[in-house]
């Protein structure tokens, strides 16, 4: 399906707005300025993008680890984030929750997630949830290759087959987890065959590819919303960095490594709208400048903001108690 | 005596285990670390770096590196242990636990006692806890109270380089299944640590210091802590006894209970929210078990009843502190 120019414009703002975030990130965590883990998205925004383009607020995601990616394709405020990640006053969770729990319920995101596997049964509740209620929302779950192999995935996606619940199990798999290959790690074939097993549709796509996860993305979106049960895409994607911020990397070879961002998603989505001349580079050019500056006030205003307050150590631990 | 960072301890321990007997096996997630990749395999060695170099010493087979799937890591290592071997599985983090709970209390703690003592489950886990990296709500607690209250399971808490080697040592060698959980605050702390084997008893406290005025019982990365607080009482001429218990399963209630019976005075320092924690386990055995030896009320030095926050001054709040534990102290006398 065609998009529209200003559709055109919307994926590309969003892609590039976690690169540009996510470079920021980097340089931030390298000054200091970032506490604890950083894990960055760098090299799959067309996954997160294109998996997120047509979903509403009142749809839901849970998401993982690496999930500064899925919070801005789901629309939460970088300026937030910033905070946030720099366990500052005013962050998306007061501080309080970090780059490994950023959630905004306002909009549909059900949270990152440190432990792996954590998401996919919390996404089929949400799927639940819509089906009960008689809505044509979904739920998302991002997972990785290897939170592939964790029993609460697996759990989650045979419950979500026979409760025929409208989700979409979402396996980025950018070649590993942590330090372990997937080669090693997942038995299967592939990540999709596994799905298929389980008795629901896949579909393995090029997650470097922005259109390709998007036209996927219809397909399991129509499937689910008929009320035919849960759908699996499998988006294979690279890992630009290593597996958190600072990672040597030394079990990638060297010719990987070079390798690793030939599939870059942005500059991908630049060749084929401006050689089909959908968009021009000058607009290109213009959300790229316009991205940069938001993202150095939001980091720039975050750097400078004040702690949370002592006193909200202890609340928002219960509603009442 | 060399002296050897706590990380490196632990590291020594795994290996002359290793060398010793054949059937000590690892497994976890990046014990080796690369497998399947396109660059060094066995070269990461944990996320600490606390494995590092036992897999290219004894390879695939002894150093297994696992998928994401905590439960069959640990249900695993409880079928590999009755039958046979001895494993040492890695936990990377202690709050990992909860996908793995059923393997530990349901499984291997209870196989002695529901087989009619003719089970055997020489099995280790060894995992880290503590609060103070910025590392969030899920890679932040502590966990030691959940699993000290599981009859079968020992429960093992090292505050220094020396007590790390020689208490895994004991744990590899002992035919119960054993929770060695290792402090990552403590990973760079440098201690004097003999090259040869050695083992330290469970039940055992270590009395770091004598003093009459009180008794502090601290555990694990806490230890450090209440020493702090020791030396800034030592100023004020306020001379405390600090015992590190070493184990919480099985606690030495005897170095407990004849302490306070010569001080009158009892800090117990526990990171841990306050409820069902050690500190309240502690003060439970003196209340009852030495009431008429004590001169004022237990103090209690806990994290509240919380989440491990994120931002760096919440988290800092969060812990007890050596200005916390003097606190504490100088309310008791
Ligand atoms: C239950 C649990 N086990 C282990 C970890 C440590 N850990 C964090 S991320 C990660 C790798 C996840 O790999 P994958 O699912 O492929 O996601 P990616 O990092 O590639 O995005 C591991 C092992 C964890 N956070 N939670
Ligand atoms: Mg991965």
């Amino acid at each position: 399906m065609q998009l529209s120019r200003d559709e055109l414009k919307r994926a590309y703002t969003s892609m590039y707005a976690i690169r540009a975030f996510e470079e920021r990130v980097e340089k931030e965590f390298a000054d200091g300025t970032i506490p604890g883990f950083a894990h960055v998205y760098l090299g799959q925004e067309a996954s997160g993008v294109g998996v997120c383009f047509d979903l509403t607020d009142e749809d839901q995601i849970g998401s993982t680890h690496r999930g500064h990616g899925h919070c801005i394709a789901k629309g939460c405020e970088i300026e937030g984030m910033f905070l946030e990640i720099m366990g500052r006053d005013g962050g998306i969770c007061g501080g309080k929750g970090g780059s490994m729990h950023i959630a905004d319920m306002d909009k549909g995101m059900l949270g990152a997630n440190a432990i792996v596997g954590g998401s996919p049964p919390i996404a089929v509740g949400a799927a639940l949830t819509q089906k009960l209620r008689g809505t044509d929302r979904v739920a998302v779950a991002f997972s990785g290759d290897g939170a592939s192999n964790q029993g609460t995935t697996l759990e989650a996606m045979n419950m979500a087959v026979i409760l025929k619940v409208p989700m979409i199990f979402v396996f980025e798999n950018n070649g590993y987890g942590e330090f372990t290959a997937s080669e090693y790690s997942v038995g299967a074939p592939s990540l999709s065959d596994r799905a298929a097993a389980f008795g629901m549709p896949a579909q393995c796509v090029d997650g470097g590819d922005f259109f390709a996860v998007h036209a996927a993305m219809r397909e399991a979106l129509a499937h689910v919303r008929a009320g035919k049960g849960p759908y699996t895409l499998e988006t294979r994607c690279s890992r630009f960095l290593g597996h958190f911020v600072g990672d040597p990397q030394k079990y990638r070879s060297p010719e990987e490594l070079a390798q690793a961002r030939a599939n870059d998603p942005i500059q991908r989505f630049r060749d084929k709208v401006t050689t089909a001349a959908l968009l021009d580079i000058s607009e290109l050019d213009e959300i790229e400048q316009q991205i940069r500056a938001r993202v150095e006030a939001a980091a720039a205003a975050a750097r400078a903001a004040p702690m949370p307050a002592l006193e909200t150590l202890e609340t928002d631990v219960y509603v009442t108690y | 005596m060399a002296r050897i960072s706590y990380r490196k301890a632990v590291n020594q321990a795994l290996d002359q285990e290793m060398t010793r007997d054949a059937s000590v096996i690892l497994m976890g997630i990046d014990v080796g670390g690369g497998s399947g990749g396109s660059g060094d395999v066995g070269s990461v060695g944990g996320v600490m770096g606390v494995t590092k170099g036992l897999y290219p010493k004894y390879g695939p087979n002894r150093v297994i590196d696992t998928p994401i799937s905590e439960s069959a890591i640990i249900g695993a290592a409880a079928g590999a242990a009755v039958t046979g071997m001895r494993p040492v599985a890695e936990l990377m983090f202690v709050d990992f636990i909860g996908v793995c709970l059923d393997q530990i209390y349901n499984q291997a703690a209870k196989f002695r006692y529901m087989f009619g003592g003719k089970a055997r489950t020489p099995l280790v886990i060894r995992t880290m806890g503590g609060a103070g990296m910025r590392a969030g709500a899920q890679h932040s607690q502590n966990l030691h109270p959940i699993l000290t209250m599981i009859p079968g399971l020992k429960v093992v808490m090292p505050s220094n380089p020396y007590d790390a080697k020689g208490l895994l040592i004991r744990a590899i060698r002992d035919d119960d299944p054993v929770v060695f959980l290792e402090s990552k605050a403590l990973y760079d702390m440098k201690g004097e640590v003999p090259e040869e084997a050695y083992e330290i008893p469970f039940g055992e406290a270590n009395f770091l210091r004598d003093g009459g005025d009180a008794t502090i019982v601290a555990f694990g990365a806490m230890v450090p802590r209440a020493m702090q607080a020791a030396d800034r009482l030592a100023k004020d001429g306020i001379r405390v006894t600090v015992i590190d218990p070493r184990t919480t399963s099985p606690l030495d209630e005897e170095a407990i209970l004849d302490s306070v019976d010569e001080t009158g005075r009892l800090v117990v320092v526990d990171e841990s929210p306050p409820r069902c924690s050690l500190a309240a386990d502690v003060a439970a055995l003196v209340a009852s078990q030495a009431f008429d030896a004590l001169k004022a009320p237990v103090g209690m030095v806990t994290c509240p009843h919380t989440p491990v926050p994120f931002a760096p001054n919440l988290e800092d709040a969060y812990m007890p502190s050596a200005e916390k534990i003097e606190a504490a102290v100088r309310k008791t006398l």
